[in-house]
This record gives structure tokens, C-alpha cells and sequence, in this order.
């Protein structure tokens, strides 16, 4: 995963940062404060490998990503972490699904071009035959007074 | 041995003697005897499925997934592009005109159709409604769930988008149509009981083949299908987890 260049802001003005993921890897990232509603009736969809490595996903969330396909597939989920989201919403998510439970939560999402997108996602288990194969979320919609609630718990979080 | 297949009671009525012809289709190829039972409600359709009755059968998503995890099912074909998608309207001279315009106490007519109900659930979310904060009003049809919109009875209805969209201009025109859902996977499957698991390739051939021959098009037709997809099982397992994800 490559960091990120003024190239990719298209114009826009960015908050350089550098985010240090889970697995110690490092990136440097641009966040311009531009909101990208999500789209109306859709969902966005998502799969993984028991790992966060990103197998699958549909259409809405290629053109919300702002990824290509190719750009998406094999590369971590981290890819679209923002650097408004405190680390422990993650660690809950990841404790919650190893168990085999579902977990659901509002998520902040950075964008190729450093724009953001809220979502409400919900984090599935794939479990075939008593084994977890991989996770599914899906992402809808989300609720302007559940998008503000959070911005404002996950400032207390960082 | 006879075997009994039946269709999830949410299909429009209109397709009901097209069923019928699947099902002797079915007999004839397949050279077995089967039985098409059909269910009312859904109370009676999941009483038969409780009793192991069903060999075969056309379900709805939320049925599927049940025959699925719960009984062991086998996934075999779905129809051609033909989604569940669910709309929300209301009036179209009202003063709603965005599902954000909806308030707590909001009145909702619905059916008894647990996909389109699930899915319209999910968009009014964005107007922090759920169950808890809304008043639903069960109409045994989506006829009743517009008139039920027109008179004012309720702020909006949820509909099947393809029945929404066989509604007469006159009644469509009255409406307005607030979100569409755009979910493309969650669909209808057809399956089997794992008893009769060895049928499997048989029948897949031919539900897919009905395609290409003149009395599979006019059944297929009959039943509002333009033709089956392959239907494997992990296909049906992903649609099972995304609305597994979707009822949180
Ligand atoms: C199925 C699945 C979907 C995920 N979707 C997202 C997502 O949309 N955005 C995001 O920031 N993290 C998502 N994550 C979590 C990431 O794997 C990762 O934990 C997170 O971005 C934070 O990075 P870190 O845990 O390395 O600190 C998802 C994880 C799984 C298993």
C-alpha cells in the first residue's frame, strides 16, 4: 500500500498524517475535510479473509473508495482507515469478530482523493462448516444524530 | 415417492397457475412425481418447514436462509436479474419528500413480506427510526399498502419494487417514491432438501434449460422469470451472511 500523494487530493487541501496501523505498518495519509454522501438505496459490500485482506467488493463500495477494483483486492481493509477513528473502535471490532459475533458501528472512511464517508457497517463472521473463512461487512446509511454522537465520542477516544 | 414442492406465499397471485405449470414441467423431465402444495401464509409454509414436509422449494431470502443453516438445504439456481428490491413511498402531494422527513411516531404500511420489510427497515434508519419509534399497520397487500398511503391512513408505504412498479399509472402517479433499494444480491433461490441431494445435477440441467425450449419460455414466462442462474452454495451462504449483517 502505497502513501499517499498531493496527486490524489485532485486540488483539494489535505491534513498530511501518518498512520501507524495495527500490524506496525506505516502510511502517509492526506484528510481533506470534504464530506461524500453515501448513496441513496445502496449498500456497500465487502469481504475478507480471516486476516482483513479484502477478497471481494461490490460496485458502491469501488466508485465510494474511490479505488479502482484492481487497487482494492488483496490489500488490507486499513486501507480506508481514517485518521479520526480512534484505534480501540477497531480493536473492539476485531475482538468481537474473532469470537464468531457480529459487530456493528459508525465508521468514519478515507477516500483515495482524502475525502471522507460515514457509514453505519455491520461486520459478519463467514462461517462454513464450524470454521471462520473469512468476514462480510456491509455498510449502510447512516443517521446524522448517530454520525454526530460519534464524532464527538471518538474525539475522546484518540 | 411423491415429492412435495411448494413456493414462499409471497409471490403475486397472478403467478400461482404458472407455478403449476413449472411444477408439471418438472415431473415430466425430472420423471418423478411431484406434488406442488401450496401455502397461504407464511405461518403455514414454516410449520411444513418445521415438519421436514419439503423437497423442493422456490424460497424468498428470508426462507432460504433458514433452509439453509437451520435444515441443511441445497442451493441450486436464481432467477435471471430479478432482485428483491424494496421501495418507500408517500403521497406525492404531501409534505414528505425525503425518508429524513419522517419523525418518530411515523406511520408505516407494510406487508408481511420479511425481505421488503428488512430492507425498508434499513433505509428509514437514516431518520433515526426503528422498530421502537415507528407504528406499523399490516396490509395484506401492496394494493392496501398504497390505499393505505392515499387516504392518509399512513405517512408511508413499503413495497416490493417490482410490484410497486405493476401498480396501475394512476395509483404509481398519487405516489412518490422517497428510496429505491439498489441491493442487486439478495434474491429468491430455488432449493432442495439434502435428501434428495442426488437430484441436484438433474435438476439444475433442467431449470437451466428451460431457456431454450418453447414450453420452458411460456412457463418461465407464466412465473415472471426470464431464466434460472446457477445458484452454488457459497453464492447463497455470502446472501445469507449480508442479511445476517443486515439485521443487527
Ligand atoms: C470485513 C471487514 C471490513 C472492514 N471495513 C473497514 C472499513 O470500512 N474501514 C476501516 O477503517 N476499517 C475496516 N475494517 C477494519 C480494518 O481491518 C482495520 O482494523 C482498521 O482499518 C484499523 O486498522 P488497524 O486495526 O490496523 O489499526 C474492516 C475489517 C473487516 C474484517
Amino acid at each position: 500500500m502505497r502513501d499517499m500523494t498531493l496527486d490524489d487530493l485532485h486540488g483539494d487541501v489535505g491534513v498530511e498524517h501518518t498512520l501507524t496501523y495495527a500490524d506496525g505498518f506505516r502510511r502517509r495519509i492526506y484528510a481533506v475535510e470534504r464530506e461524500v454522501p453515501f448513496p441513496e438505496g445502496r449498500l456497500i459490500v465487502s469481504r475478507t479473509d480471516p486476516a482483513g485482506i479484502i477478497t471481494h467488493a461490490n460496485e458502491s463500495f469501488v466508485a465510494m473508495s474511490g479505488f479502482s477494483l484492481d487497487e482494492l483486492i488483496g490489500e488490507q481493509h486499513y486501507i480506508l482507515r481514517h485518521p479520526a477513528m480512534p484505534a480501540v473502535a477497531f480493536k473492539g471490532l476485531w475482538d468481537t469478530i474473532n469470537q464468531g459475533q457480529k459487530w456493528h458501528g459508525y465508521v468514519k472512511n478515507l477516500r483515495k482523493d482524502g475525502a471522507y464517508y460515514w457509514v453505519h457497517a455491520s461486520v459478519v463472521p463467514n462461517i462454513r462448516n464450524g470454521r471462520i473463512v473469512g468476514f462480510t461487512s456491509v455498510r449502510r446509511k447512516p443517521s446524522r444524530s448517530k454520525v454526530a454522537e460519534c464524532t464527538e465520542l471518538y474525539k475522546t477516544l484518540m | 415417492m411423491t415429492l412435495t414442492f411448494t413456493v414462499s406465499p409471497d409471490f403475486n397471485t397472478k403467478y400461482l397457475p404458472g407455478w403449476f405449470v413449472v411444477n408439471t414441467l418438472l415431473q415430466r423431465q425430472l420423471g418423478e412425481g411431484i406434488h406442488l402444495e401450496t401455502f397461504d401464509d407464511f405461518d403455514a409454509l414454516h410449520a411444513a418447514m418445521r415438519a421436514d414436509q419439503i423437497d423442493l422449494i422456490y424460497a424468498n431470502p428470508f426462507d432460504a436462509a433458514r433452509l439453509v443453516r437451520d435444515h441443511g438445504f441445497i442451493a441450486v439456481a436464481r432467477p435471471h436479474q430479478r432482485p428483491d428490491e424494496a421501495i418507500i413511498a408517500a403521497r406525492a402531494d404531501g409534505a414528505i419528500h425525503a425518508v429524513e422527513d419522517l419523525r418518530p411516531g411515523a406511520r408505516i404500511a407494510s406487508t408481511d413480506n420479511p425481505d421488503v420489510h428488512m430492507m425498508s427497515m434499513i433505509m428509514i434508519e437514516p431518520a433515526d427510526l426503528d422498530a421502537t419509534n415507528v407504528a406499523i399497520q399490516l396490509r395484506p397487500n401492496y394494493v392496501l399498502v398504497a390505499k393505505s398511503v392515499l387516504t392518509g391512513e399512513a405517512d408511508v408505504g413499503f413495497f416490493l419494487a417490482e410490484t410497486f412498479d405493476e401498480l396501475s399509472a394512476t395509483v404509481r402517479n398519487q405516489l412518490r417514491v422517497l428510496v429505491r433499494s439498489q441491493i442487486y444480491v439478495i434474491s429468491h433461490a430455488f432449493l432442495i432438501h439434502p435428501r434428495i441431494g442426488d437430484r441436484f445435477e438433474a435438476l439444475q440441467r433442467v431449470l437451466l434449460g428451460m431457456v431454450n425450449d418453447p414450453k420452458g419460455r411460456a412457463a418461465l414466462d407464466d412465473v415472471g422469470i426470464q431464466a434460472w442462474d446457477p445458484m452454488d452454495q457459497e453464492e447463497v451462504e455470502f446472501m445469507i451472511d449480508l442479511m445476517v449483517a443486515l439485521t443487527a
